[in-house]
Order: structure tokens, then C-alpha cells, then sequence
């Protein structure tokens, strides 16, 4: 409610101007709803598009004009035709296992090189911090020749470890972790060390509970960065028994470059793992955007 | 309560390891290959700045840095300003808002494989584009999105721009979310319509998000490969190719690394003047504002 004076004017202000406001406040809403309308359909139809395609039957010209968007007589047919041509379940598996490791090193090492970062002073703190910061202007389309030559020689090629290391730590997940360990009050630090507690375990037992929202923060952008990768799978690997989602989905429509039935039902199967994740969690993924823009 | 002095660097190993390898070290290396011959086969020759000579003797490289730069001034404004509009719409009380904010949010998470090939299909020369400017008769023959000389760039442009959308509506929407109810009140009370409301209040105070926006769209701009490699592969003719692609094919098929590094050096001067220079203009126009 307002102050005083503007309720009274409010009230005054009703008799003459109810009917017009209503039907100005409705129209307003017609017209929000409608290019909301619009706009979901630019974002999503694409994706609808295809996924009226991988429904098509095998007997229904899906090259005919005008289009049709309905399936004549719908069929999941596809959709185990295509988990047939390209092992799905395999791929799915080496998506999971980076995405696991690079996710869980990235909040392991991220906090602990944030927490002196944040909570101790040190020689050369604030170069170091500079530094790591500096990586971030650093595009990795520089760095993927001489990281391709350095995983070669590690030997790494076509291994999980050469897919999750180079991404095992990021600058943005030490910027966010120190951000979150310097909200917290000081007070933590001095009174578990006249406990005795030593800095890990101020670290792993005190500190490290209290910034779980920007863990889950961190976790679900890199998440996103792991699961949607593309050119480093595709130097790195060369053997597709180790291909991630993207790169066998790639390779699929190599194979089957005609068979758009077929790529279409690939597609929408390589889609549900993501959307799912994103139902589950997109309340976290939409602040983890905002986080990572606005203080990164 | 003495505490070891080696301590804090303790924590910091493991991550600065992880950057240290795969961030300065390569970063050091791949300046010093520009100046080598390296082909991954024989033992690589120091060659000067011949790599940069030849590179800006080379028709292409120059053919897909222009295409760069206009990936750059097509794709950036498009994200610094429409997604501010679908910020606003989604920022209001609406039933269902949650939902449409969602929405417009799965391109983001989305693969740019599945989003290509999604594009793909809407693109083809009997697809739904087509089909929707013909019934509009905005056209009357099919137009060979993908695979025209003419607009192969434009088209991969205009995924990257929708794929970008939800992003960058969610930094304004927060953006928004800070911005005191109060100065809208404050306008109404003096009459002001809606768009003196969007030009008066929103957007000078939106101007941190929109610097933002600004440099993170035009550094991704410059970077841009997995649209391209996966709806043309830089063709028709080489009329869609872009700096990192043209980087990726002379490094990784043609094995030439030193050259493609020498390319990739450019890549990194262009990508910090761009950001440099955003910073700076939108700098300015913040003091401005403020002032």
C-alpha cells in the first residue's frame, strides 16, 4: 500500500477512470501474453520443428512443400532406429564421466585456491590474484594448438583425463569461490583456530558449508561448459569409442547425411539429458547466469 | 597460533598447476610457434615473422578476418539490444512468467550440435522459413540459406544471435531486478510513457549490465566456430568462414601449427582491442550519465 495521499487520490480518481483501466489493463496483458507467445515460438520451434520430423513415419515425404507440421500418423519409430545407429548409451556415459570430474575438480580446486585468496594475507597475493584473473581475456582458441602438442605428449589423447584437465580449474570459478568466502564473517576463522583447528579444516569443515549456493553455482555453469563442449572433444579425440554426446551426434549426421528422419530422432534423444537436468535445476541454472555475468 | 607460512600457497597449488599448464605455458608456447615452422612432423625452425608475412599476403585470411569483423558489428548489437526488450517482457507480473523465462532460456543449454542441425532443417530449401516468407509473399522462390554465397554468413549470424538471447536476457533481467521500483512510480506520476520510461529510467541504469553484455558478446563474437563448422563448414566458397575456423583447419587438417598460431596471435590482439575499446566507450557514456 501506498502512503496516505496517494490512496486518496487513487480513490478519487475511480469513478471516471475504472472502465478504461480495465480495459487498458487487459489489452496490455493480450498483447504481453501474445509476444511472449511469439518469442517462444522463435526459441523453441526449431527444436519443435525437429521433433516433428524424428515422428514421421517412414512412408511420410518429409521433404514435401508445404511443409507439413504435423506427423500424419505419428511413430516413435525413429527413435530406436537411431539409438541402433549411433551408441547412444556409450556416449552418453562419457558425457556423464567428464562432466562428473570436470564439475567435482572445479569446486574442489576453485575453493581451495580461493580460500587464502579471500581469507589470508601473503606475499604476492594480490599478483597472483591478478594473474589468475588475467587468464580469463586469454581465448582458448589461442591456447588449443600448444594444449593439443602438451596433451599429446602427456599422453592424453583420446583419454578422459585429456578431456576434463584443461578445464579442471577455471579463473571464473576462483573469482566466484573468493567472492563467497569474503562475505563470511571473520570471526569463523579466529575463533576455530583458538579451537585448534588447522586452515584445511577451517577450510573443508567451516567454510566450505556456508558457501554451498555459489558451489551450486559454479557446478551448474561448468556443467553447462562440459556437457556442451565441442572443439576440444573434437582435437583431442579421434578414437569414437571415446566420443562425448556432441561429437557422436556430429558423427551421426556424417553417416547419415540423407537420413534426416533419423538425425532428427538422434538430435531430440541427445536433448532429453540436458532438458531434464535443466527442469530439475533451472531456477539455479538462470542465477548461476546472473552470478557468473554480473561479478565475473 | 603460529601458522606455517607456507600455507596459503599450499591451497593454491592444485588450481594454479591446472592454470599454469594449460593456460600460461601454452600461452607462452603458441607465441613462440608463431615464429616457428612447426608441422608436427619435422623438428620445428625458427622463422622470424615469416608466418605473419605470409599470413598477411593470404587473400583468405583476410577474406575470413573481414567476416570476422562483420559477425562482429552484425551479431553484437543484435545481443546488446534485443535481449534488453525480452528482459523487460519477461520482467513483469505475469501468470506463467517462470515458465517463459525458461523457455526462452533452452537454446543456452542447449548443444550448438543439436541447435545446428535444428537450424539446419528450418534452413532447407524446402523448410519452414521458406515456407513462412512465402505464404507472408515476401518471397516467391526458395532462398538457399546455407548454401548461397550471399547469405551463409547472415544466416549462421542470425542462430548465433537466437542462440545467445536467453543468456544475455537473464544479465539484464537481474540487471531489472535492481533498479528501484520507485523511480517507475516516480515517472508515472510525471506522465512519462512507456517509452520515455525505457529510455529515461531503464536504460541508464541498465548501462553496467549493457558494458557487460557488450564485451562479453563481442569477445564470444570473435571466437565463433561450432555454428559455422557445423551448419556450413565455412562454405559456400568460403563465404561463411571465420577467424577460429580458418585457425582450426590450417592448424588440425593441414598440420600447419606454426602458421595457424601466428593467426591465433592475431585472433588474441583483435579480441583484446575489441574489449579494450568497449570498456572504454562504455565507460565513458556510464560518466556521462551519471554526470
Amino acid at each position: 500500500m501506498g502512503t496516505p495521499s496517494l490512496e486518496t487520490k487513487r480513490v478519487t480518481n475511480v469513478p471516471q477512470q475504472t472502465m478504461t483501466h480495465r480495459v487498458k489493463k487487459l489489452i496490455k496483458t493480450v498483447l504481453n501474453y501474445m509476444l511472449l507467445f511469439i518469442v517462444t515460438v522463435i526459441m523453441v520451434g526449431p527444436f519443435l520443428w525437429l521433433l516433428s520430423t524424428a515422428l514421421k513415419s517412414g512412408h511420410e515425404n518429409i521433404f514435401q512443400y508445404p511443409p507439413s507440421f504435423i506427423p500424419e500418423s505419428p511413430t516413435l519409430a525413429n527413435f530406436p532406429a537411431a539409438l541402433e545407429a549411433f551408441p547412444f548409451w556409450k556416449y552418453l556415459f562419457n558425457s556423464i564421466v567428464v562432466a562428473v570430474f570436470t564439475v567435482g575438480l572445479n569446486l574442489l580446486f576453485c575453493s581451495l585456491a580461493a580460500y587464502p585468496l579471500a581469507r589470508m594475507s601473503f606475499r604476492g597475493k594480490n599478483l597472483i590474484f591478478l594473474l589468475i584473473l588475467s587468464t580469463m581475456m586469454i581465448p582458448f582458441q589461442l591456447l588449443m594448438i600448444p594444449i593439443y602438442i602438451f596433451a599429446l605428449d602427456l599422453g592424453l589423447k583420446n583419454t578422459y583425463a585429456g578431456l576434463i584437465l584443461p578445464h579442471a580449474t577455471t579463473a571464473f570459478g576462483i573469482f566466484l569461490m573468493r567472492q563467497a568466502f569474503i562475505t563470511l564473517p571473520y570471526e569463523l576463522d579466529e575463533s576455530a583456530r583458538m579451537d585448534g583447528a588447522s586452515s584445511f579444516q577451517i577450510w573443508w569443515r567451516i567454510l566450505m558449508p556456508l558457501v554451498k549456493p555459489s558451489l551450486v553455482t559454479l557446478a551448474i555453469f561448468t556443467f553447462v561448459m562440459s556437457w556442451g563442449d565441442f572443439l576440444w572433444p573434437l582435437i583431442i579425440l579421434d578414437d569414437s569409442d571415446m566420443y562425448t554426446l556432441p561429437l557422436g551426434l556430429n558423427a551421426l549426421t556424417g553417416l547419415f547425411s540423407s537420413n534426416w528422419r533419423l538425425i532428427a530422432a538422434g538430435s531430440v534423444i541427445s536433448m532429453i539429458p540436458i532438458i531434464i537436468v535443466f527442469a530439475i535445476l533451472q531456477r539455479y541454472f538462470i542465477e548461476g547466469a546472473t552470478k557468473g555475468a554480473v561479478k565475473g | 597460533m603460529k601458522r606455517n607460512p607456507l600455507t596459503p600457497y599450499l591451497f593454491l597449488v592444485p588450481g594454479c598447476m591446472i592454470l599454469g599448464a594449460f593456460i600460461f605455458y601454452p600461452m607462452l608456447q603458441a607465441i613462440w610457434l608463431s615464429f616457428t615452422d612447426y608441422n608436427m612432423v619435422t623438428e620445428e625452425q625458427f622463422v622470424g615473422l615469416e608466418n605473419y608475412g605470409t599470413l598477411f599476403q593470404d587473400d583468405l585470411f583476410w577474406k575470413v578476418l573481414v567476416q570476422t569483423l562483420i559477425y562482429l558489428v552484425g551479431v553484437v548489437p543484435a545481443l546488446v539490444i534485443l535481449p534488453i526488450f525480452l528482459a523487460i517482457l519477461v520482467n513483469q507480473k505475469l501468470k506463467g512468467i517462470g515458465f517463459f523465462r525458461s523457455v526462452f532460456y533452452i537454446p543456452v543449454v542447449t548443444s550448438w550440435v543439436v541447435a545446428g542441425i535444428a537450424w539446419e532443417w528450418v534452413y532447407a530449401n524446402n523448410g519452414i522459413l521458406n515456407y513462412l516468407l512465402d505464404i507472408f509473399g515476401i518471397i516467391n522462390a526458395p532462398i538457399h540459406w546455407l548454401t548461397s554465397t550471399n547469405t551463409a554468413l547472415f544466416a549462421v549470424m542470425a542462430v548465433t544471435v537466437w542462440k545467445g538471447l536467453g543468456y544475455y536476457m537473464v544479465i539484464y533481467l537481474a540487471g531489472l531486478q535492481s533498479i528501484p521500483s520507485e523511480l517507475y512510480e516516480a515517472a508515472d506520476i510525471d506522465g512519462a510513457n512507456l517509452w520515455q520510461k525505457i529510455s529515461k529510467v531503464t536504460i541508464p541504469l541498465l548501462m553496467p549490465s549493457i558494458m557487460i553484455v557488450s564485451v562479453m558478446s563481442s569477445i564470444a563474437a570473435m571466437k565463433v566456430f561450432e555454428e559455422i563448422y557445423i551448419m556450413t563448414g565455412g562454405g559456400p566458397l568460403n563465404s561463411s568462414k571465420t577467424l577460429v575456423l580458418y585457425i582450426y583447419e590450417e592448424a588440425f587438417q593441414k598440420l600447419n601449427m606454426g602458421y595457424a598460431s601466428a593467426a591465433g596471435v592475431v585472433l588474441f590482439i583483435i579480441t583484446l582491442i575489441f574489449a579494450v575499446i568497449n570498456i572504454r566507450i562504455m565507460g565513458k557514456k556510464e560518466s556521462s550519465i551519471q554526470g
